[in-house]
């Protein structure tokens, strides 16, 4: 079983805390997925502090943060915005992203490998947005990260996973890392489809929260995660291209 | 003296990061940076200000 920085979750649905209706129905969408991870951002803060009151309905999730860098362009930006997530949310624990594209939220890979070196070796526990690159991956797994986050899709477009080829290599290439399929998953099927590949947990946001019933569809994200899971684990057929009578032919009577 | 405090100039009579979160009213649960450099919380009675520096004061907010 892998774990994510000796850390084993209950569920495999990691869920964002952004765009919600209303703080209720976040809560509500939590407490009915049984997500294990909030991820979470850092934003200027106004004098009336409406980043507290926020906190607050997070930490009574009772569930790992996972603070993020988005809207991060740099390595600098990037790790300035991981020493103030550590210390605000007293974790080491980093999503880490540096996004290169404005269009497509893309991560700058090369920005990121070299953020990624940065705050390993400053003792942070990385989890990097990346792309299901394979020369990607080895070097963030060579500068120290212990879990990856290739995308499903660009973030937020609910494309589900655009390149099952490349999830399916990066996955086979590293069987011993943890995996999450991260951004772009839209429909309960795409996050079956990314455990069924045998990923260890999927991260989404957009998803929930932009449902007509984001309660409901955070459930069917849950349920839809954890079948796909345990039918990984339990070893599907392989396909095969002609018919196969799945009732026996031996004594079928001759009617003809 | 005038500072840029998240963006927008303010007049403020504090003369270290301690005491600037103090005047304008911050809890205490927040992140900040001057100049673009991360200030713990550690250390911020020892961060003296001046005229023009640019203070971040970030807070937990909703994200994906």
């Amino acid at each position: 079983m892998r774990d994510f920085y000796g850390i084993s979750l209950n569920t495999p649905l990691m869920l964002g805390t952004a765009q919600y209706p209303s703080p209720a129905i976040l809560a509500d969408a939590f407490k009915a997925s049984k997500a294990s991870v909030a991820t979470v951002s850092l934003r200027r803060e106004g004098a009336g502090g409406g980043g507290q009151a926020f906190w607050d309905i997070v930490r009574d999730l009772g569930v790992h943060v996972l603070p993020n860098t988005a809207g991060c362009h740099t390595v600098k930006e990037a790790v300035t915005t991981a020493h103030m997530a550590r210390e605000l949310f007293d974790t080491r624990w980093i999503k880490l992203e540096v996004i290169g594209d404005t269009d497509t939220l893309q991560p700058d890979v090369f920005a990121l490998v070299e953020a990624a070196r940065i705050l390993c070796d400053e003792e942070f526990q990385v989890f990097p947005y990346c792309t299901e690159d394979l020369i990607v991956a080895e070097r963030l797994l060579g500068a120290g990260c212990e879990v990856l986050m290739p995308w499903g899709a660009p973030i937020g477009t609910g494309l589900g996973l655009s390149n099952p080829y490349g999830l399916r290599t990066i996955r086979a290439r590293f069987p011993e890392v943890a995996m999450v399929v991260d951004a772009g998953i839209g429909l309960p099927s795409h996050a079956a489809a990314a455990m069924e590949m045998g990923f260890d947990a999927v991260l989404l946001n957009t998803a929930v929260a932009k449902a007509g019933d984001p309660v409901g569809m955070a459930k069917a994200m849950a349920l839809a995660a954890t079948a796909g899971a345990e039918g990984k684990a339990a070893d599907p057929m392989p396909p095969r291209d002609m018919a196969e009578p799945s009732t026996p032919v031996i004594g079928q009577a001759f009617l003809s | 003296m005038n500072l840029q405090v998240n963006g927008k100039t303010q007049e403020v009579s504090a003369q270290n990061l301690e005491l600037l979160l103090a005047e304008l009213g911050y809890s205490d649960r927040v992140a900040t940076a001057v100049n673009e450099a991360f200030i713990p919380k550690a250390s911020r009675a020892d961060t003296p200000l001046k005229a023009g520096d640019r203070v971040e004061i970030l807070a937990p907010m909703q994200g994906g």
